[in-house]
């Protein structure tokens, strides 16, 4: 997928450039600029992330979440998917690893819910784009809806 | 030059100050510090391998896509079409969460509905095309299928409800917002 993005990134770019030099710079410039304004806060984050998943290894996720775990066991995997931030590629295969070594669907439906969808650590980025109001009300949202997809889950798995 | 440079470190100063505890963690605790930073370089070759695309897409974007344009497709009285849009273009995007609040921004700036962007992020964070394939083999299918189907639901109303919770108002606010973020 990311080679297929560079692919149409370059076309349009080319097909941008034989249409207006001046245009395409000017959009150069602006990617630049979009992407420069935020370097902080991604840099941040990414050090954040990293100390998080330093301290918190998935043999200590897994002793969390446990099928016995039940409720309790679907909050805190709610809870840890919202505050840590783990690549899609890295999240899956370390979901059926847990799986394999005893953790329940319900709590792995839950973690993989809010791990996507609800991101304190990135909440300060989100405000500078949509204030507080919206960047909580969506990640609440997001939060409870996780529950209701670690419930049809435990019914229907 | 001087001005510049204290603007400079304002602005990443959470940064250095992360990466100044980062660093004494490493020399308190050397294995937790060495497997932090390695951690940190790995996601951060992640996302420096798919940024770049993205970032050169949204200046095209914003230079090409006309602000009628935009409000025509994703615009307040886009309908149907607007909402298959926004799922299309956060399902066929790469990298993480926080790489959509950029594209947001430009959306919101050409003037695109608020709850269409609300989608687009919603799409962004779950129903990327590659993590579906990828989960289906990792969890099986039908964990994928339930997932995918609640999460286009989920999304849907999250917006909704999300965009039911503002003011005119905030979203006054948040459109101006996306105006100044891009002009600097």
């Amino acid at each position: 997928m990311t080679i297929a993005l560079y692919v149409i990134a370059f076309s349009a770019l080319t097909v941008s450039f034989f249409k207006s030099r001046e245009k395409t710079l000017l959009a150069l410039k602006k990617a630049w600029k979009s992407f420069e304004n935020i370097l902080p806060q991604f840099l941040s984050i990414l050090i954040i992330i990293g100390m998080m998943l330093a301290i918190l290894t998935p043999e200590q996720i897994s002793k969390l979440l446990g099928s016995e775990s039940g409720w309790y066991g679907v909050l805190i995997a709610a809870v840890i998917g919202s505050i840590t931030l783990i690549p899609g590629f890295v999240a899956f295969p370390l979901a059926a690893a847990l799986l394999k070594s005893g953790a329940g669907y319900m709590q792995i439906a839950a973690f993989i819910s809010t791990l996507m969808m609800v991101g304190i650590v990135t909440m300060p980025v989100e405000i500078s784009y949509f204030g507080k109001k919206a960047t909580i009300v969506r990640n609440v949202a997001a939060f409870g809806f996780s529950f209701i997809v670690a419930l049809v889950m435990g019914v229907l798995l | 030059m001087k001005e510049k440079m204290i603007k400079f470190i304002k602005r990443y100063r959470i940064f250095f100050l992360l990466l100044i505890i980062n660093t004494a963690v490493l020399v308190i605790f050397p294995n937790l510090g060495k497997k932090a930073f390695q951690l940190t370089g790995s996601n951060l070759l992640e996302m420096l391998s798919v940024l770049p695309p993205i970032f050169i897409l949204l200046g095209l974007l914003d230079v090409w896509v006309k602000r009628e344009t935009m409000i025509k497709y994703m615009g307040d009285n886009s309908g149907i079409i607007g909402v298959l849009l926004a799922f299309f273009l956060g399902s066929a995007a790469a990298g993480p969460l926080y790489a959509a609040f950029p594209v947001a921004g430009v959306l919101l700036k050409k003037g695109s509905k608020l709850s269409n962007v609300f989608i687009m992020l919603g799409a962004w964070s779950t129903t990327k095309i590659p993590l579906i394939l990828f989960e289906a083999s990792s969890l099986g299918l039908k964990f994928m299928l339930i997932r995918l189907v609640m999460d286009i639901v989920g999304i849907a109303v999250i917006a909704y409800i999300t965009e039911k919770a503002l003011s005119t108002n905030d979203k006054n606010e948040i459109y101006q917002k996306a105006l100044k973020e891009n002009k600097h």
